[in-house]
Protein backbone atom coordinates (compact mmCIF):
# COMPACT_ATOMS: atom_id res chain seq x y z
CA UNK A 1 0.00 0.00 0.00
CA UNK A 2 1.40 3.24 -0.87
CA UNK A 3 1.88 5.57 1.92
CA UNK A 4 0.91 9.08 2.87
CA UNK A 5 2.70 11.13 4.13
CA UNK A 6 1.54 13.88 6.87
CA UNK A 7 -0.41 16.27 4.14
CA UNK A 8 -2.00 14.77 1.32
CA UNK A 9 -1.04 16.02 -2.70
CA UNK A 10 -2.97 19.61 -2.95
CA UNK A 11 -3.39 19.47 0.71
CA UNK A 12 -3.80 23.41 1.99
CA UNK A 13 -1.32 24.16 5.13
CA UNK A 14 -2.47 25.52 8.29
CA UNK A 15 -1.20 28.67 6.99
CA UNK A 16 -3.11 28.49 3.97
CA UNK A 17 -6.29 28.23 5.23
CA UNK A 18 -5.85 31.07 8.19
CA UNK A 19 -4.94 33.22 4.82
CA UNK A 20 -7.93 32.33 3.05
CA UNK A 21 -10.75 32.43 6.03
CA UNK A 22 -9.23 35.96 6.56
CA UNK A 23 -9.40 36.74 2.91
CA UNK A 24 -13.23 35.51 2.64
CA UNK A 25 -14.13 37.02 6.09
CA UNK A 26 -12.45 40.56 6.62
CA UNK A 27 -14.75 40.68 9.86
CA UNK A 28 -16.75 38.08 11.68
CA UNK A 29 -14.17 35.77 12.17
CA UNK A 30 -10.73 36.22 13.65
CA UNK A 31 -8.30 33.89 13.01
CA UNK A 32 -6.28 33.73 16.85
CA UNK A 33 -3.59 31.39 15.85
CA UNK A 34 -1.71 28.63 13.66
CA UNK A 35 0.07 25.80 15.21
CA UNK A 36 0.69 22.09 13.19
CA UNK A 37 -2.00 20.44 12.02
CA UNK A 38 -4.47 23.38 13.59
CA UNK A 39 -6.07 26.68 12.99
CA UNK A 40 -7.80 28.81 15.80
CA UNK A 41 -10.30 30.74 15.37
CA UNK A 42 -12.88 33.18 16.62
CA UNK A 43 -16.26 33.84 15.05
CA UNK A 44 -19.55 35.94 15.56
CA UNK A 45 -22.71 34.46 15.85
CA UNK A 46 -24.10 35.78 12.92
CA UNK A 47 -20.62 34.43 10.73
CA UNK A 48 -20.83 31.13 12.00
CA UNK A 49 -22.95 29.23 9.45
CA UNK A 50 -21.73 31.53 6.27
CA UNK A 51 -18.30 29.96 8.01
CA UNK A 52 -19.10 26.88 7.68
CA UNK A 53 -19.96 26.79 4.77
CA UNK A 54 -17.21 28.23 3.29
CA UNK A 55 -14.88 25.49 4.85
CA UNK A 56 -17.00 23.06 3.80
CA UNK A 57 -17.89 23.52 0.18
CA UNK A 58 -13.81 25.56 -0.41
CA UNK A 59 -11.68 24.07 1.79
CA UNK A 60 -12.38 20.38 1.91
CA UNK A 61 -13.65 20.56 6.00
CA UNK A 62 -15.77 16.99 6.07
CA UNK A 63 -15.74 16.34 9.66
CA UNK A 64 -17.30 17.58 13.07
CA UNK A 65 -15.15 16.23 15.45
CA UNK A 66 -16.66 17.96 18.51
CA UNK A 67 -19.29 20.59 19.35
CA UNK A 68 -19.03 21.71 22.85
CA UNK A 69 -20.65 24.18 25.57
CA UNK A 70 -18.38 26.28 27.77
CA UNK A 71 -20.56 28.12 30.60
CA UNK A 72 -18.87 31.84 31.78
CA UNK A 73 -21.54 33.34 33.99
CA UNK A 74 -18.71 35.72 35.45
CA UNK A 75 -18.76 37.59 32.05
CA UNK A 76 -22.40 37.11 31.05
CA UNK A 77 -21.97 34.96 28.67
CA UNK A 78 -21.50 31.19 27.18
CA UNK A 79 -19.32 29.65 24.17
CA UNK A 80 -19.82 26.98 21.85
CA UNK A 81 -16.52 25.62 20.74
CA UNK A 82 -16.41 23.33 17.34
CA UNK A 83 -13.47 21.15 16.02
CA UNK A 84 -13.83 20.74 12.52
CA UNK A 85 -11.44 18.53 10.64
CA UNK A 86 -10.54 18.08 6.85
CA UNK A 87 -9.06 14.55 5.86
CA UNK A 88 -7.92 16.04 2.89
CA UNK A 89 -5.63 18.73 4.65
CA UNK A 90 -4.85 17.12 7.35
CA UNK A 91 -6.03 19.84 9.94
CA UNK A 92 -8.40 21.05 12.23
CA UNK A 93 -10.17 24.22 12.76
CA UNK A 94 -11.08 25.40 16.48
CA UNK A 95 -13.64 27.85 16.30
CA UNK A 96 -15.64 29.37 19.14
CA UNK A 97 -18.43 31.55 19.47
CA UNK A 98 -19.58 33.61 22.26
CA UNK A 99 -23.50 33.80 22.73
CA UNK A 100 -24.97 36.01 25.25
CA UNK A 101 -25.82 33.89 28.66
CA UNK A 102 -29.52 35.01 28.72
CA UNK A 103 -30.58 34.35 25.15
CA UNK A 104 -27.94 31.17 24.11
CA UNK A 105 -29.36 30.31 21.01
CA UNK A 106 -26.90 29.76 18.24
CA UNK A 107 -27.20 28.30 14.36
CA UNK A 108 -27.42 24.71 14.15
CA UNK A 109 -24.39 23.27 11.71
CA UNK A 110 -26.18 19.70 11.40
CA UNK A 111 -27.52 20.32 8.28
CA UNK A 112 -24.28 20.72 6.99
CA UNK A 113 -22.82 18.25 8.75
CA UNK A 114 -24.30 14.90 10.26
CA UNK A 115 -21.44 14.47 12.71
CA UNK A 116 -22.97 17.57 14.46
CA UNK A 117 -26.17 16.10 15.63
CA UNK A 118 -25.72 14.14 18.72
CA UNK A 119 -22.90 16.83 19.62
CA UNK A 120 -25.43 20.27 19.47
CA UNK A 121 -28.23 17.82 21.27
CA UNK A 122 -25.55 16.87 24.16
CA UNK A 123 -24.63 20.75 24.25
CA UNK A 124 -28.38 21.49 24.25
CA UNK A 125 -28.93 18.90 27.03
CA UNK A 126 -26.06 19.96 29.50
CA UNK A 127 -26.26 23.73 28.90
CA UNK A 128 -29.59 25.37 27.40
CA UNK A 129 -27.93 26.31 24.38
CA UNK A 130 -30.63 26.73 21.72
CA UNK A 131 -29.32 25.01 18.17
CA UNK A 132 -31.34 26.78 15.84
CA UNK A 133 -32.57 24.38 12.61
CA UNK A 134 -31.33 21.54 14.54
CA UNK A 135 -33.87 18.71 13.05
CA UNK A 136 -34.75 17.24 16.98
CA UNK A 137 -33.03 19.17 19.91
CA UNK A 138 -34.11 16.98 22.63
CA UNK A 139 -33.01 15.27 25.69
CA UNK A 140 -30.61 12.82 24.93
CA UNK A 141 -27.84 11.56 27.69
CA UNK A 142 -30.21 12.83 30.78
CA UNK A 143 -34.04 11.67 30.75
CA UNK A 144 -36.98 13.14 28.95
CA UNK A 145 -38.31 15.44 31.35
CA UNK A 146 -35.42 16.64 33.27
CA UNK A 147 -35.97 20.29 33.75
CA UNK A 148 -32.18 21.68 35.10
CA UNK A 149 -29.24 22.68 32.61
CA UNK A 150 -26.32 20.10 35.06
CA UNK A 151 -23.56 21.56 33.33
CA UNK A 152 -24.04 25.48 33.81
CA UNK A 153 -21.62 26.64 36.92
CA UNK A 154 -24.76 28.22 38.62
CA UNK A 155 -26.42 24.35 39.34
CA UNK A 156 -25.98 23.11 42.62
CA UNK A 157 -24.22 19.24 42.15
CA UNK A 158 -25.28 17.34 45.47
CA UNK A 159 -29.40 18.66 45.39
CA UNK A 160 -32.02 17.20 44.23
CA UNK A 161 -33.43 18.03 41.11
CA UNK B 1 -48.67 -6.23 7.13
CA UNK B 2 -48.53 -3.01 9.45
CA UNK B 3 -45.24 -1.57 10.80
CA UNK B 4 -44.16 -1.76 14.54
CA UNK B 5 -41.47 -0.89 16.83
CA UNK B 6 -39.14 -3.24 18.07
CA UNK B 7 -36.59 -2.52 21.54
CA UNK B 8 -34.09 -3.82 21.28
CA UNK B 9 -32.17 -2.68 24.84
CA UNK B 10 -31.66 -1.62 27.26
CA UNK B 11 -31.29 -5.69 28.00
CA UNK B 12 -31.13 -7.59 25.29
CA UNK B 13 -27.97 -10.02 23.77
CA UNK B 14 -27.31 -7.93 21.18
CA UNK B 15 -26.36 -4.80 23.24
CA UNK B 16 -23.50 -5.11 24.56
CA UNK B 17 -23.74 -2.56 27.56
CA UNK B 18 -26.83 -0.62 28.56
CA UNK B 19 -27.97 1.23 25.54
CA UNK B 20 -31.72 1.17 23.95
CA UNK B 21 -31.77 0.66 20.00
CA UNK B 22 -35.62 0.76 18.51
CA UNK B 23 -36.30 -0.12 15.76
CA UNK B 24 -39.38 0.19 13.39
CA UNK B 25 -39.78 -2.85 10.94
CA UNK B 26 -41.99 -3.52 7.85
CA UNK B 27 -42.51 -7.71 8.31
CA UNK B 28 -38.80 -8.29 9.21
CA UNK B 29 -37.07 -5.36 7.14
CA UNK B 30 -35.61 -2.64 9.10
CA UNK B 31 -37.20 0.74 8.07
CA UNK B 32 -36.23 3.17 10.69
CA UNK B 33 -34.04 2.57 13.75
CA UNK B 34 -33.33 5.29 16.59
CA UNK B 35 -30.84 4.27 19.22
CA UNK B 36 -31.60 6.25 22.52
CA UNK B 37 -28.12 6.17 24.98
CA UNK B 38 -28.04 8.26 28.24
CA UNK B 39 -28.72 4.69 30.55
CA UNK B 40 -24.94 4.79 31.95
CA UNK B 41 -24.67 8.57 32.09
CA UNK B 42 -22.36 9.51 35.44
CA UNK B 43 -21.82 13.12 34.56
CA UNK B 44 -18.15 12.71 34.30
CA UNK B 45 -17.68 15.87 32.87
CA UNK B 46 -18.66 17.70 35.51
CA UNK B 47 -17.02 15.42 38.00
CA UNK B 48 -13.87 16.53 36.39
CA UNK B 49 -14.72 20.49 37.44
CA UNK B 50 -13.98 18.94 41.08
CA UNK B 51 -11.23 17.37 40.99
CA UNK B 52 -7.52 18.26 40.95
CA UNK B 53 -5.47 17.06 37.56
CA UNK B 54 -3.82 14.35 38.54
CA UNK B 55 -7.16 12.73 40.22
CA UNK B 56 -8.36 12.66 36.79
CA UNK B 57 -6.21 10.22 35.56
CA UNK B 58 -8.00 7.19 36.92
CA UNK B 59 -11.75 8.96 35.95
CA UNK B 60 -10.15 8.83 33.06
CA UNK B 61 -9.62 5.18 32.77
CA UNK B 62 -13.48 4.44 33.74
CA UNK B 63 -14.54 6.12 30.49
CA UNK B 64 -14.00 2.83 28.55
CA UNK B 65 -12.84 -0.32 30.63
CA UNK B 66 -11.53 -2.08 27.39
CA UNK B 67 -9.42 0.58 26.16
CA UNK B 68 -8.21 2.50 29.47
CA UNK B 69 -5.08 3.03 28.75
CA UNK B 70 -5.99 5.40 25.66
CA UNK B 71 -8.55 7.44 27.56
CA UNK B 72 -5.67 7.93 30.46
CA UNK B 73 -3.28 8.62 27.91
CA UNK B 74 -5.70 11.03 26.40
CA UNK B 75 -6.56 13.15 29.00
CA UNK B 76 -2.73 13.74 30.06
CA UNK B 77 -1.95 14.36 26.36
CA UNK B 78 -4.16 17.12 26.45
CA UNK B 79 -3.23 18.01 29.93
CA UNK B 80 0.30 18.15 29.29
CA UNK B 81 -0.57 21.16 25.97
CA UNK B 82 -2.64 22.89 28.74
CA UNK B 83 0.48 23.08 31.03
CA UNK B 84 2.77 23.80 28.25
CA UNK B 85 5.24 20.74 29.13
CA UNK B 86 6.39 18.05 26.95
CA UNK B 87 7.36 14.21 28.41
CA UNK B 88 10.43 12.98 27.67
CA UNK B 89 11.35 10.93 24.71
CA UNK B 90 11.32 7.22 26.89
CA UNK B 91 8.22 7.88 28.17
CA UNK B 92 6.45 8.37 24.30
CA UNK B 93 7.77 5.37 23.39
CA UNK B 94 6.42 3.69 26.30
CA UNK B 95 3.24 5.04 25.64
CA UNK B 96 3.40 4.14 22.16
CA UNK B 97 4.04 0.53 23.11
CA UNK B 98 1.20 0.39 25.75
CA UNK B 99 -1.22 2.43 23.42
CA UNK B 100 -0.90 -0.45 20.85
CA UNK B 101 -0.92 -3.78 23.58
CA UNK B 102 -3.71 -1.77 24.23
CA UNK B 103 -5.09 -1.57 20.75
CA UNK B 104 -4.85 -5.39 20.30
CA UNK B 105 -6.70 -6.06 23.82
CA UNK B 106 -8.90 -3.82 22.63
CA UNK B 107 -9.68 -5.36 19.00
CA UNK B 108 -9.35 -8.95 20.50
CA UNK B 109 -12.43 -7.93 22.80
CA UNK B 110 -14.33 -6.70 20.27
CA UNK B 111 -13.70 -9.99 17.88
CA UNK B 112 -15.05 -12.36 20.78
CA UNK B 113 -18.10 -9.81 21.30
CA UNK B 114 -18.75 -10.52 17.43
CA UNK B 115 -17.95 -14.00 17.87
CA UNK B 116 -20.97 -14.18 20.44
CA UNK B 117 -23.29 -12.32 18.61
CA UNK B 118 -22.84 -14.78 15.15
CA UNK B 119 -23.40 -17.57 17.38
CA UNK B 120 -19.66 -18.95 17.52
CA UNK B 121 -18.16 -20.10 20.44
CA UNK B 122 -14.38 -20.75 18.99
CA UNK B 123 -14.40 -16.70 17.87
CA UNK B 124 -15.06 -15.69 21.24
CA UNK B 125 -13.07 -17.87 22.97
CA UNK B 126 -9.84 -17.66 21.24
CA UNK B 127 -9.19 -14.34 21.22
CA UNK B 128 -10.31 -14.15 25.00
CA UNK B 129 -7.62 -16.36 25.63
CA UNK B 130 -4.95 -14.38 23.75
CA UNK B 131 -6.36 -11.49 25.21
CA UNK B 132 -5.00 -12.80 28.52
CA UNK B 133 -1.79 -12.45 27.37
CA UNK B 134 -1.41 -8.85 26.71
CA UNK B 135 -3.90 -8.20 29.87
CA UNK B 136 -0.57 -10.24 31.74
CA UNK B 137 1.93 -8.06 30.02
CA UNK B 138 0.38 -4.84 31.39
CA UNK B 139 -0.10 -6.40 34.89
CA UNK B 140 3.58 -7.13 34.78
CA UNK B 141 3.85 -3.35 33.40
CA UNK B 142 1.42 -1.37 36.19
CA UNK B 143 -0.41 -3.91 38.15
CA UNK B 144 -3.62 -4.23 36.72
CA UNK B 145 -5.13 -5.75 34.48
CA UNK B 146 -8.08 -3.57 32.70
CA UNK B 147 -8.19 0.17 34.63
CA UNK B 148 -4.71 1.15 34.54
CA UNK B 149 -4.08 4.58 35.51
CA UNK B 150 -0.57 4.16 33.92
CA UNK B 151 -0.13 7.52 31.92
CA UNK B 152 1.24 10.55 33.83
CA UNK B 153 0.68 14.38 32.89
CA UNK B 154 4.57 14.43 31.89
CA UNK B 155 5.05 10.75 31.45
CA UNK B 156 4.23 7.20 32.73
CA UNK B 157 4.65 6.21 36.38
CA UNK B 158 6.79 4.00 36.30
CA UNK B 159 9.90 3.01 34.20
CA UNK B 160 9.68 -0.62 32.11
CA UNK B 161 10.07 -3.60 34.47
CA UNK B 162 13.11 -6.28 33.87
CA UNK B 163 12.60 -8.68 30.91
CA UNK B 164 10.01 -6.26 29.32
CA UNK B 165 11.39 -6.78 25.76
CA UNK B 166 11.98 -10.08 25.93
CA UNK B 167 7.95 -10.77 27.26
CA UNK B 168 6.58 -8.35 24.45
CA UNK B 169 8.69 -10.37 21.44
CA UNK B 170 7.53 -13.50 23.30
CA UNK B 171 4.28 -12.89 23.25
CA UNK B 172 4.08 -11.18 19.97
CA UNK B 173 5.77 -14.15 18.37
CA UNK B 174 2.88 -16.08 19.63
CA UNK B 175 0.26 -14.22 18.77
CA UNK B 176 0.96 -13.26 14.88
CA UNK B 177 0.56 -17.27 14.48
CA UNK B 178 -2.70 -17.24 16.51
CA UNK B 179 -4.02 -14.30 14.41
CA UNK B 180 -3.42 -16.03 11.25
CA UNK B 181 -5.76 -19.14 12.74
CA UNK B 182 -8.31 -16.36 13.63
CA UNK B 183 -8.18 -15.35 10.21
CA UNK B 184 -8.40 -18.55 9.11
CA UNK B 185 -11.61 -19.30 11.09
CA UNK B 186 -13.41 -16.10 10.44
CA UNK B 187 -12.41 -15.34 6.42
CA UNK B 188 -13.25 -19.38 5.89
CA UNK B 189 -16.35 -19.49 7.10
CA UNK B 190 -19.19 -19.43 5.13
CA UNK B 191 -21.49 -18.73 8.33
CA UNK B 192 -19.61 -15.74 9.10
CA UNK B 193 -19.03 -14.53 5.74
CA UNK B 194 -23.20 -14.47 4.50
CA UNK B 195 -23.66 -12.77 7.86
CA UNK B 196 -21.12 -10.08 7.14
CA UNK B 197 -20.71 -8.95 3.95
CA UNK B 198 -22.65 -7.00 1.99
CA UNK B 199 -24.34 -6.02 5.31
CA UNK B 200 -24.55 -2.55 6.62
CA UNK B 201 -23.21 -0.40 4.34
CA UNK B 202 -21.99 2.83 5.14
CA UNK B 203 -20.80 5.04 1.97
CA UNK B 204 -17.41 7.13 2.74
CA UNK B 205 -19.68 10.33 1.85
CA UNK B 206 -21.95 8.91 4.84
CA UNK B 207 -19.37 8.15 6.54
CA UNK B 208 -17.45 11.51 6.87
CA UNK B 209 -20.58 13.54 6.77
CA UNK B 210 -21.89 11.38 9.57
CA UNK B 211 -18.53 11.73 12.26
CA UNK B 212 -17.82 7.89 12.09
CA UNK B 213 -14.39 7.47 12.81
CA UNK B 214 -11.15 5.01 13.45
CA UNK B 215 -11.79 2.03 11.90
CA UNK B 216 -15.21 2.06 11.15
CA UNK B 217 -14.54 5.33 8.79
CA UNK B 218 -11.33 3.37 7.51
CA UNK B 219 -13.53 -0.02 6.60
CA UNK B 220 -15.50 2.51 4.15
CA UNK B 221 -12.25 2.88 2.31
CA UNK B 222 -11.43 6.50 3.76
CA UNK B 223 -7.80 7.14 4.20
CA UNK B 224 -7.44 8.95 7.24
CA UNK B 225 -5.86 7.77 11.07
CA UNK B 226 -4.71 10.16 13.11
CA UNK B 227 -1.60 8.36 14.25
CA UNK B 228 -0.06 9.65 11.00
CA UNK B 229 -1.96 12.69 9.84
CA UNK B 230 -2.02 14.54 13.20
CA UNK B 231 0.60 12.37 14.92
CA UNK B 232 1.99 12.54 18.82
CA UNK B 233 4.01 10.99 20.82
CA UNK B 234 6.40 9.05 19.36
CA UNK B 235 4.44 8.11 15.89
CA UNK B 236 6.20 10.20 13.81
CA UNK B 237 9.67 8.43 13.86
CA UNK B 238 7.20 4.82 12.90
CA UNK B 239 6.96 3.56 10.07
CA UNK B 240 3.62 1.69 9.57
CA UNK B 241 0.46 1.36 7.45
CA UNK B 242 -3.17 2.65 7.50
CA UNK B 243 -5.53 -0.79 7.09
CA UNK B 244 -8.04 0.21 4.66
CA UNK B 245 -10.80 -1.59 3.32
CA UNK B 246 -13.13 -0.45 0.17
CA UNK B 247 -16.12 -2.93 1.08
CA UNK B 248 -18.06 -0.33 3.03
CA UNK B 249 -19.87 -3.53 5.12
CA UNK B 250 -19.53 -5.09 8.32
CA UNK B 251 -17.30 -7.70 7.01
CA UNK B 252 -14.68 -4.56 6.14
CA UNK B 253 -14.89 -3.12 9.41
CA UNK B 254 -13.68 -6.70 10.10
CA UNK B 255 -11.14 -6.70 7.98
CA UNK B 256 -9.78 -3.12 9.09
CA UNK B 257 -9.17 -4.56 12.55
CA UNK B 258 -7.69 -7.45 12.16
CA UNK B 259 -5.02 -5.75 9.74
CA UNK B 260 -4.67 -3.02 12.30
CA UNK B 261 -3.82 -5.88 14.83
CA UNK B 262 -0.71 -7.00 12.72
CA UNK B 263 0.24 -3.25 12.07
CA UNK B 264 0.51 -3.12 16.00
CA UNK B 265 2.44 -5.81 16.34
CA UNK B 266 4.72 -4.23 14.02
CA UNK B 267 4.83 -0.99 15.79
CA UNK B 268 5.45 -2.22 19.18
CA UNK B 269 8.33 -4.01 17.74
CA UNK B 270 9.58 -0.70 16.16
CA UNK B 271 8.93 1.43 18.78
CA UNK B 272 11.28 -1.03 21.82
CA UNK B 273 13.81 -1.15 19.14
CA UNK B 274 14.35 2.60 18.72
CA UNK B 275 13.29 3.25 22.67
CA UNK B 276 16.22 5.68 24.22
CA UNK B 277 17.19 5.70 27.56
CA UNK B 278 16.56 8.27 29.95
CA UNK B 279 13.43 9.87 32.37
CA UNK B 280 10.26 8.26 32.24
CA UNK B 281 8.42 10.82 33.57
CA UNK B 282 9.07 14.92 34.52
CA UNK B 283 7.12 17.27 37.29
CA UNK B 284 4.13 18.37 35.95
CA UNK B 285 2.93 22.12 37.29
CA UNK B 286 0.42 21.97 39.83
CA UNK B 287 -1.64 24.77 38.53
CA UNK B 288 -2.91 25.98 34.60
CA UNK B 289 -3.17 29.40 33.44
CA UNK B 290 -6.96 30.85 33.70
CA UNK B 291 -9.20 30.89 30.95
CA UNK B 292 -6.12 28.98 28.89
CA UNK B 293 -7.68 26.20 26.29
CA UNK B 294 -5.96 23.36 25.21
CA UNK B 295 -7.30 20.11 23.11
CA UNK B 296 -5.55 17.00 21.67
CA UNK B 297 -7.03 14.34 19.46
CA UNK B 298 -5.74 10.88 19.29
CA UNK B 299 -6.07 7.59 17.26
CA UNK B 300 -8.71 5.21 19.80
CA UNK B 301 -9.05 1.63 19.03
CA UNK B 302 -13.07 2.66 18.34
CA UNK B 303 -12.22 6.49 16.70
CA UNK B 304 -11.11 9.54 17.01
CA UNK B 305 -10.92 10.45 20.95
CA UNK B 306 -10.84 14.22 21.82
CA UNK B 307 -10.47 15.74 24.87
CA UNK B 308 -10.84 19.93 25.10
CA UNK B 309 -9.46 21.54 28.43
CA UNK B 310 -9.97 24.97 29.80
CA UNK B 311 -7.98 25.87 33.03
CA UNK B 312 -9.07 27.96 35.71
CA UNK B 313 -5.88 29.24 37.40
CA UNK B 314 -6.17 26.87 40.29
CA UNK B 315 -5.37 22.94 40.26
CA UNK B 316 -8.50 21.74 39.12
CA UNK B 317 -10.00 22.17 35.65
CA UNK B 318 -12.88 24.78 34.62
CA UNK B 319 -14.35 22.51 31.83
CA UNK B 320 -13.34 19.05 30.59
CA UNK B 321 -14.97 18.21 27.44
CA UNK B 322 -14.74 14.49 25.76
CA UNK B 323 -15.52 13.92 22.24
CA UNK B 324 -16.14 10.22 22.34
CA UNK B 325 -15.83 8.00 18.90
CA UNK B 326 -18.88 5.68 19.58
CA UNK B 327 -20.69 8.20 20.68
CA UNK B 328 -21.08 9.39 17.06
CA UNK B 329 -20.62 6.40 14.97
CA UNK B 330 -23.78 4.73 17.18
CA UNK B 331 -25.99 8.34 15.90
CA UNK B 332 -24.82 7.04 12.18
CA UNK B 333 -26.10 3.62 12.93
CA UNK B 334 -29.92 4.21 11.53
CA UNK B 335 -28.33 4.55 7.87
CA UNK B 336 -26.14 1.39 8.53
CA UNK B 337 -29.32 -0.74 9.86
CA UNK B 338 -31.91 0.87 7.37
CA UNK B 339 -33.07 -1.66 5.10
CA UNK B 340 -31.51 -5.05 6.28
CA UNK B 341 -33.23 -7.65 8.36
CA UNK B 342 -33.96 -7.58 12.58
CA UNK B 343 -31.65 -10.69 11.99
CA UNK B 344 -28.73 -8.09 10.76
CA UNK B 345 -28.54 -6.17 13.83
CA UNK B 346 -26.09 -7.93 15.94
CA UNK B 347 -23.50 -8.01 13.10
CA UNK B 348 -24.07 -4.85 12.15
CA UNK B 349 -24.03 -3.18 15.43
CA UNK B 350 -21.32 -5.56 16.28
CA UNK B 351 -18.88 -4.88 14.00
CA UNK B 352 -19.23 -0.95 14.98
CA UNK B 353 -17.12 -2.25 18.50
CA UNK B 354 -19.78 -0.03 20.96
CA UNK B 355 -18.29 0.95 24.23
CA UNK B 356 -21.22 2.42 26.46
CA UNK B 357 -18.85 3.99 29.37
CA UNK B 358 -17.48 6.41 26.84
CA UNK B 359 -20.75 7.05 24.82
CA UNK B 360 -22.24 8.33 27.79
CA UNK B 361 -19.60 9.52 30.44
Amino acid sequence: MEQRSGLAPGGLSPEDIAAKIKEKFPSGVTVTSVAPHRVFAKADRGALLQLCNFIKDSLNFEHVSCVGGVDWPAENKMQTVYHITSYANCATLEVVVDLPRDKPEVDSITPLWGGANWHERETYDMFGIVFLGHPKLERILNPEGTEVFPFRKDFVTGRRV
Amino acid sequence: MAEMWINMGPQHPMTHGLWNLRVKIDGETITEAEPVVGYLHRGWEKLTEHRMYPQIIPMADRLCYGASMSWSHLYCLTAEKLMDIECPERAKYIRTIVLEAQRIGSHLMWLAALGTDLGSYTIFLYPMRERELFLDLMQNLCGARMTYNYPRIGGVRNDVPANFERDFTRVLNHFEKKLKDYEALCDESTIFRMRTEGVGMLTPEDAKNLGVTGPNLRGSGVDYDIRRDDPYDAYPDIDFNVCTRDGCDAFSRYRVRIDEMYESCDIIRQAIKKMPEGPHRLKPPRNAPKGKSAWAHVEDPRGEGLMYIIGNGDDKPYRLKVRSPIFVTVSASPVMLKGYKVADVPSIMGSVDMCLGETDR
